[in-house]
């Protein structure tokens, strides 16, 4: 199935609330996975796992480092639903 | 040369099958509590186990952890970080640099749910689903690695691996730290959290388990002569271990002296411990001299007594052979009775009650002694906490771990 992006968007804020604790509606798709929201490497490592498997999409690893912001990353994944 | 520190406790902390702090399980220990009790799972249908009760612990991580920490951390290392901060809080938060702070926290087994839950998912699902926090969470010195964290200690961070004997053979290390001259506060203790179908059925393949599955509250039962084999507990339990001199700069309150360490190996059998008691008796005279304590002035022997058939008479021979006439005066608390076996958590648990021990004056009970073992010579204390005498007494902890690894020690009224 197809999720629309405010269903990728509220899922991403989903994912970093349960392995961060930032409270989901701050996680909102203006925001730096490291500057604002303070994800370190491994985290985010754990939050790509966490969404491939959620949307059903693969994020290569070379994408990842393209994906600075929850907006960037939940358009990459609008884009690799098939 | 300067003279070697003295150790002092300063701090305790654990969550245990009895309780989700010291003062709840001391007080559950004191009445006689069991920590044992079905399984609420489905495990035993589904992979035919045939032991169907644990003592798990009483308060899960999930009451007490946000669930960021819980998704970091194995078990074991949830259980760690519990009793870690109510140690150190406990204990005043010392002021001490983080280059003078050690962490010491030991798991016999390691992060096995961890291990065992990615197997699972990379299965069932392929390598891209293993998460990226699988090795960190899974490495034995896991808890060591975040108690380090939780507390800035950075004069050092081990996880000595001894089977049933490690979490005692942690605080005997992190008094050798102190005494090197490495730290000045140590936290040290053990962890475990195994209660999963997997090492619960290897257990029982190697006949250690008890089977009294219709009476799980009376099944740990330390030399009661129907005794079974040893009910599987989780919990982890820390001290806070201090050289004298900072405790008493700081006017912090000494609830023991931990005065000696004995550490040795049976070398004899991967499981059975070595009949002749010579290993065993070692590490108890090792660690009576490292202390400077006569037999005379034992008061008080919390025993590793698993409730497996041949462990009990062997560590009950040992102790006779190291304290002579003196053992008849030792009032000997088999606390597993209560707790179950904590495997790697088990030798800190029992530090944690000895210490309470000599500070409250109680030797705890040991519960479901029905037929003593018509084999044992001590004075086991049955039922009922029995007070200990006043004046300069002292106590002893033993643990033995799978592979011979023997650990006894001391410990000295404040």
């Amino acid at each position: 199935m197809a999720y629309s992006e405010d269903e990728v968007l509220a899922g991403l804020a989903e994912i970093v609330n349960e392995e961060t604790g930032l409270a989901a509606d701050t996680v909102t798709a203006d925001k730096s996975f490291v500057d604002d929201l303070d994800i370190d490497s491994l985290a985010m490592m754990t939050i790509v796992a966490l969404a491939e498997e959620k949307f059903e999409v693969t994020i290569p690893d070379d994408e990842v480092k393209n994906l600075g912001t929850v907006g960037q990353a939940a358009t990459y994944i609008m884009g690799a639903q098939s | 040369m300067s003279q070697r520190p003295d150790i002092v406790v300063t701090g305790l902390g654990a969550t245990t099958p009895l309780g989700g702090d010291v003062p709840s399980t001391w007080a559950a220990a004191l009445a006689g509590a069991s920590g044992a009790r079905p399984f609420d799972a489905d495990w035993v249908e589904r992979y035919g186990l045939p032991v169907t009760f644990a003592a798990s612990v009483k308060v899960p991580s999930d009451e007490v952890l946000e669930r960021p920490a819980l998704r970091k951390m194995d078990p074991s290392a949830q259980y760690a970080v519990i009793a870690a901060r109510e140690a150190w809080a406990h204990a005043g938060a010392p002021q001490v640099p983080g280059e003078r702070l050690g962490a010491v926290v030991s798991s016999g087994i390691g992060g096995i749910w961890t291990i065992l839950d990615a197997w699972d998912t990379l299965r069932d699902k392929g390598a891209r689903r293993v998460l990226p926090m699988t090795v960190p969470m899974l490495m034995p010195n896991s808890p060591a690695a975040f108690v380090s964290l939780e507390l800035g200690a950075r004069a050092g961070a081990h996880a000595l691996v001894s089977a049933c004997a490690s979490g005692a053979e942690a605080i005997g290390y992190g008094v050798e730290m102190i005494r090197s001259g490495r730290a000045d506060v140590v936290v040290a203790g053990g962890t475990e959290a195994a209660i999963h179908p997997m090492p619960i059925a290897a257990f029982a393949a190697s006949r250690t388990l008890s089977l009294r599955n219709d009476d799980p509250e009376h099944a740990s039962r330390p030399y009661d002569a129907d005794r079974d084999g040893f009910v599987i507990g989780e919990g982890a339990a820390v001290v806070v271990l201090e050289s004298a001199e900072h405790a008493a700069a700081r006017g912090a309150p000494v609830y023991a002296r931990l005065t000696g360490v004995g550490l040795t190996a049976d070398g004899y059998h991967l499981t059975s411990p070595d009949p002749s008691c010579q290993g065993q008796l070692r590490a108890l005279q090792a660690a009576l001299t490292d202390a400077d304590v006569a037999t005379r002035d034992v008061v008080h022997v919390n025993a590793h007594a698993t409730s497996t058939t041949v462990g009990d008479l062997v560590e009950a021979r040992s102790i006779r052979q190291a304290l002579g006439d003196d053992a008849d005066q030792v009032a000997l608390s088999a606390t597993k009775s209560m707790t179950g076996h904590l495997l790697g958590g088990a030798g800190a648990l029992e530090t944690v009650l000895t210490v309470l021990a000599l500070h409250h004056r109680q030797a705890p009970p040991t519960i479901n002694v029905v037929t003593p073992d018509p084999e044992l010579d001590l004075d086991l204390v049955r039922d009922t906490p029995r007070a200990l005498p006043a004046g300069q007494v002292a106590a002893v902890n033993n643990s033995f771990g799978f592979g011979g690894h023997n650990v006894a020690l001391v410990l000295t009224s404040a």
